[in-house]
């Protein structure tokens, strides 16, 4: 496997407006990342499925990560691949792609159509997280329910009050359980249903 | 009406054996319960180990799971519950024929379990249906399913069939179906089935007072 600069120097020769950065990993990891544009994603994965001198013809890994914002930066989606080379015995290439929080604007380019396999990895990311697939054959659901409105792994994700606490509760959990005040909260549909 | 045990003892010896139908009735219920053959998760396989020849369910005439709820008499809930899967749970529930039974099988069946927090796991079966007997563990031992199926067939032995004191199934006039849950937008609707789900009180509330009124 060559080393990540090398990687990074082939892809620019090969696309040269690929806005390339090494993200560095923990030494313990070793595993750094080429960070890239969305608009040239797709373009490096296929120089990197279809180069002779890489050939990654398995997507073994899709997920996505949720920074939330810092002072200095805005919060963004980073979604991550994992490449492999079956053929070559190499791997894994990791590619790294940022998108902003915003719904409306937390799109990515897919995968899919250069690996068949991306595609229940990227509904679960776009179920979970609310990343939108641009080019993706099916993009639903796959864990949560179709009704389902909201991305639970998000980090400012709130879940329905139906909290339950353990019969001796204590610290955020007591406060928890008095402000709900022993019973679960009657939802605005049975509200209605009883009117 | 009760029968004078001495009596009952020397006539067994003759071979002539009396008995109320209540208990006739109860006994042949608890000899051949009949689980629905269905598993959530790993805690199916420690009843799949059960109802195989080392632990052998078919010791408490427990042994044929069927594949419909047409034909179940008991409904082991062996695993976690998804919010997701929660309403196809209860519909077979609904599908069951009186009178059924149900055991709440591992952590996760009887109150989510290690996943409680989570935003997909039902923090309980018995938040939907009524549960006859909860079994603890991660998962549970064969041994533990086989004792709640020992505890289900005392409670079935002591079912009171008198007039008035019967079990609310032989009612016909009394619901014999549980709503099932909707799936919305942010939680399933209703979180619970208010008539037979309370949520556990808060202890450290409870006053002095009422602890002293309750002796």
């Amino acid at each position: 496997m060559e080393s990540i600069e090398k990687i990074r120097d082939d892809v620019l020769a090969a696309v040269p407006d690929a806005a390339i950065t090494i993200v560095p990993s923990t030494p313990a990891a070793n595993q750094p990342a080429l960070l890239v544009g969305r608009e040239q994603l797709y373009r490096v994965a296929k120089f990197l499925k279809e180069d002779s001198r890489y050939q990654m013809d398995f997507c073994s890994c899709v997920t996505a990560v949720d920074y939330l914002p810092k002072e200095n930066q805005p919060g963004f989606i980073e979604v991550v691949y994992h490449l492999y080379s079956v053929e070559r015995r190499t791997g894994p290439i990791v590619l790294k792609v940022r998108a902003p929080r915003e719904l409306d604007q937390c799109e990515v380019p897919s995968l899919t159509p250069l690996w068949r396999g991306c595609e229940f990895q990227e509904r679960e990311a776009y179920d979970l997280f609310g990343v939108r697939f641009t080019g993706h054959p099916d993009l639903r659901r796959i864990l949560m329910w179709d009704e389902f409105t909201d991305h639970p792994m998000r980090k400012d994700y709130v879940p329905p009050a139906d909290y339950e606490w353990e019969p001796t509760p204590h610290d955020e959990t007591l406060e928890r359980a008095r402000a709900q005040g022993g019973v679960i909260p009657v939802t605005a549909a049975e509200e209605a249903k009883r009117k | 009406m009760a029968i004078d045990p001495g009596l009952k003892s020397e006539l067994q010896k003759h071979g002539i054996f009396i008995l109320p139908f209540e208990e006739l009735y109860n006994w042949s219920r608890k000899s051949s319960i009949w689980p629905l053959q269905f598993g959530l998760a790993c805690c199916a396989i420690e009843m799949i180990a059960t109802a195989a020849s080392r632990y052998d369910l078919a010791r408490f005439g427990a042994e044929v799971f069927r594949a419909t709820p047409r034909q179940a008499d008991l409904m082991i809930v062996a695993g976690t519950v998804t919010k997701k899967m929660a309403p196809q749970v209860v519909r077979l529930w609904n599908q069951m024929p009186e009178p059924k039974y149900c055991i709440a099988m591992g952590a996760c069946a009887i109150s989510g379990g290690p996943f409680k927090e989570g935003y997909n796991v039902l923090k309980g079966i018995d938040r939907y249906i009524p549960v006859d007997v909860h079994i603890p563990g991660c998962p549970p031992r064969p041994e533990a399913l086989i004792h709640a199926i020992m505890t289900l067939q005392r409670k079935i032995a002591a079912t009171d069939l008198e007039a008035g004191r019967r079990p609310r199934w032989y009612d016909p006039q009394a619901p014999a179906e549980f709503p099932v849950p909707q799936y919305g937008a942010h939680d399933l609707e209703p979180p619970a089935n208010r008539e037979i789900w309370h949520p556990p009180r808060n202890y450290r509330e409870v006053t002095i007072d009422e602890v002293l009124k309750k002796g």
